[in-house]
C-alpha cells in the first residue's frame, strides 16, 4: 500500500459502496457484519447481517487472525477467505475469495472488498451471475469471454489435428496396401518383418508363386488375370489368421508371415492347404481359370538370430526347388530340419 | 489472411445456399471440397476469389453477399460461438455499440493473427452514430452492417442502418437506435455450462 496521504476523509453513501464494490462487506468494531454488497448477498443462502464475520467466513491467510483488531493490523494486505460450509448454497462448490480489508476513517470498523480471483468462471456458472453483478471496471466478463474464446480456438485446433491425423492414417494405410488385391504390399511386409526380427516371437515365412498365371493372362486377358489375383488374395486371407501378414510382392508372387508358427509339419500342412484351394477352378465370366501355386517355406527358428535377408533368400531357394520339382508343391528349406518335407498339393 | 475468415464464408455458402453451391465454386476455383482450415493462413486474394466466384454463380451482388455473411455469423446455429463471443461485449445494444471499437483487440486477444476491421464510432447524440470501418477486405463494411443488424435483433433493439458509402479503404455506416428494448432479447448467460 502507498503511504496514506493527508486528505480529508471522503464520505460515500452505502449505494456508492454497492456500485463500486458489489462483493464487499462492512463490519463493526465487534466484528458483526453491517452490510453486504449486492453480489455477495446473491451468493449467500440466507442474510448474514448482524452475524460475526468470523462465523461466516474462514480467514485462511494471513493465519491466526480471529478478530477485527487483528484484521486491522493486516489492512491493505491480500486476504484469502472462503465461506464456512453452513453458508454454501445447496449443491454449490465452495468458492475461494481473495480480499482486502480497509478500516473506516474513525476505525469504528472496516470494509472488506472481495473478488473471485480465478474462481470467477466457476462462480459465474454456479450462481448465474451477469454483467450487472460486477462493477463496470471489473474484468470478470472479459475473463469469461477469454475462457470461451480460448475453448473455441482449442476446439478448432483439435478438429484440425484430428483431420490431419485421419488423413495421415489413410495415407499410411494406402501406402501399405496393394491396390489391386487389398493385401499388404512389399513395404508393409518389410515393416512387419523388421518388427518381428527385433522381437522375441519366432515366425514362419512362406514365399508363394502362382503357377500357370501367365497362361491365364495370355489366353483370357488381363481382366481375367486381375480377377484371379483378387480371388487368390481372398483365398490367402481365408487360409491365414488375422495376426498373419499376407503381402503381394510381385505380379503373381506373395509372401505370408506367421508369427509363433514355426513347426515344419504345421507350416507344411498350411502350405498344402493353400495349394489345394488355389488349384480349384476359378470362374471368370463364362470361362474357367486354372492355376496352382508353388511354395517355399522357412522359419526364424532355423537361424541363430533372425536375419530377414537370409530368410527371404532361403524361402526363395525352397520355392525354386518346388518349381523344379514339378510345381504345385511346397518345399521346406533344408536349414529348417533334416527332414525336408515335400508334398504334392491338389 | 487467417482461414477462419474464409472458412466462415465457405460455411455461409453451404448453410445458406447449399453444399452444391460450395462444391461448384470450389471446383471452379480448384479448391478441395473440404475447403479452408480455420487455423491456417491463406493468401490475401483467396477470400476475394471465393466471393467473386460465389457472386457470379448465385447472381447476387458481392456486397449483398457480404452483408448476408455478417447476419449469418450472428444468426446461424453453426456460428453460435461467434454470437456468444459478441454478446460478451455488452449487456444491451447500446453497450455493445459503445465497445465495438474493441472488436479487433478482442479478436487478437485469442488469435493474434486474426485481423478484424478497425472500427471508429462517433456518437452524434439522440441515438445516432457513425461507424467507420477500415479493412483491406473489400466489402468488410457490409459484413459489419449485416452483423450489426443481426446483433440488434439479438438484443431485441430496433435499429436503423444505412451504408453511406466507401472511400479509401474505409466504409461508413449510419446507425440510429430507435428503441433499445422493442423486442425480447435472445437469451444469453455469461456462464454457459462447460
Amino acid at each position: 500500500m502507498n503511504k496514506p496521504m493527508n486528505r480529508a476523509a471522503l464520505s460515500l453513501a452505502p449505494e456508492a459502496f454497492d456500485h463500486l464494490m458489489p462483493l464487499h462487506l462492512c463490519v463493526d468494531r465487534a466484528g458483526r457484519i453491517l452490510a453486504t454488497g449486492p453480489t455477495l448477498a446473491r451468493l449467500l443462502p440466507q442474510p448474514v447481517l448482524g452475524r460475526p464475520l468470523f462465523h461466516v467466513f474462514d480467514l485462511r491467510r494471513p493465519s491466526g487472525v480471529a478478530d477485527v483488531a487483528a484484521l486491522m493490523a493486516h489492512a491493505g494486505e491480500r486476504l484469502r477467505l472462503a465461506l464456512k460450509p453452513e453458508h454454501w448454497q445447496p449443491g454449490a462448490r465452495p468458492i475461494p475469495f481473495r480480499g482486502m480489508a480497509i478500516p473506516f476513517a474513525d476505525r469504528s470498523g472496516l470494509v472488506v472488498n472481495l473478488s473471485f480471483g480465478l474462481g470467477v468462471v466457476d462462480a459465474i456458472r454456479q450462481f448465474g451471475l451477469t454483467d450487472s453483478d460486477f462493477a463496470p471496471t471489473d474484468l470478470a466478463v472479459e475473463m469469461m469471454y477469454l475462457v470461451e474464446a480460448k475453448t473455441a480456438a482449442m476446439d478448432a485446433l483439435r478438429g484440425f489435428a484430428l483431420r490431419l491425423q485421419g488423413d495421415k492414417q489413410m495415407a499410411e494405410a494406402q501406402a501399405m496396401t496393394d491396390t489391386l488385391t487389398g493385401l499388404r504390399n512389399r513395404r508393409a511386409l518389410a515393416q512387419a518383418l523388421e518388427r518381428l526380427s527385433r522381437g522375441a516371437v519366432p515366425f514362419g515365412l512362406m514365399h508363394i508363386d502362382l503357377d500357370f498365371f501367365k497362361e491365364v493372362n495370355d489366353t483370357l486377358g488381363h481382366a481375367a488375370g486381375d480377377h484371379v489375383l483378387r480371388r487368390v488374395a481372398e483365398l490367402l486371407m481365408q487360409e491365414t489368421r488375422a495376426e498373419d501378414t499376407v503381402a503381394r510382392v510381385g505380379g503373381d508372387e506373395f509372401v505370408a508371415v506367421f508369427p509363433e508358427l514355426v513347426e515344419p509339419a504345421r507350416l507344411d500342412a498350411i502350405a498344402a492347404r493353400i495349394i489345394e484351394v488355389l488349384s480349384r477352378p476359378i470362374p471368370f465370366e463364362d470361362k474357367t481359370c486354372r492355376i496352382s501355386a508353388s511354395i517355399g517355406i522357412t522359419s526364424s527358428t532355423a537361424y541363430d538370430r533372425p536375419d530377414i535377408a537370409r530368410m527371404e533368400h532361403d524361402a526363395d531357394e525352397a520355392l525354386y526347388a518346388s518349381k523344379r520339382g514339378g510345381r504345385g508343391r511346397a518345399v521346406t528349406h533344408p536349414r529348417l530340419g533334416p527332414a525336408t518335407a515335400e508334398r504334392r498339393g491338389g | 489472411m487467417l482461414g477462419l475468415i474464409i472458412r466462415s464464408f465457405q460455411y455461409f455458402l453451404i448453410d445458406t445456399w447449399g453444399v452444391e453451391a460450395w462444391e461448384t465454386v470450389a471446383s471452379d476455383l480448384g479448391l478441395p471440397y473440404a475447403g479452408f482450415e480455420s487455423m491456417l493462413t491463406y493468401d490475401e486474394g483467396a477470400l476475394d476469389r471465393l466471393v467473386d466466384a460465389s457472386s457470379a454463380l448465385l447472381r447476387r451482388p458481392r456486397l449483398s453477399l457480404m452483408e448476408d455473411l455478417g447476419t449469418y455469423l450472428v444468426a446461424h446455429e453453426r456460428q453460435a460461438t461467434v454470437r456468444r463471443l459478441l454478446r460478451f461485449s455488452g449487456a444491451n445494444f447500446f453497450d455493445f455499440l459503445a465497445s465495438i471499437e474493441e472488436l479487433p483487440d478482442r479478436g487478437r486477444l485469442v488469435l493474434p493473427d486474426l485481423d478484424l476491421p478497425g472500427l471508429v464510432l462517433t456518437d452524434l447524440g439522440g441515438g445516432a452514430f457513425r461507424l467507420r470501418c477500415f479493412s483491406p477486405i473489400a466489402g468488410a463494411g457490409h459484413v459489419i452492417m449485416g452483423l450489426l443488424r443481426a446483433m440488434a435483433d439479438d438484443y431485441g433493439a430496433l435499429v436503423l442502418l444505412e451504408h453511406l458509402g466507401a472511400e479509401e479503404g474505409s466504409d461508413t455506416i449510419a446507425i440510429q437506435i430507435a428503441d433499445l428494448e422493442l423486442y425480447e432479447a435472445r437469451p444469453f448467460s455469461l456462464g454457459m455450462s462447460a
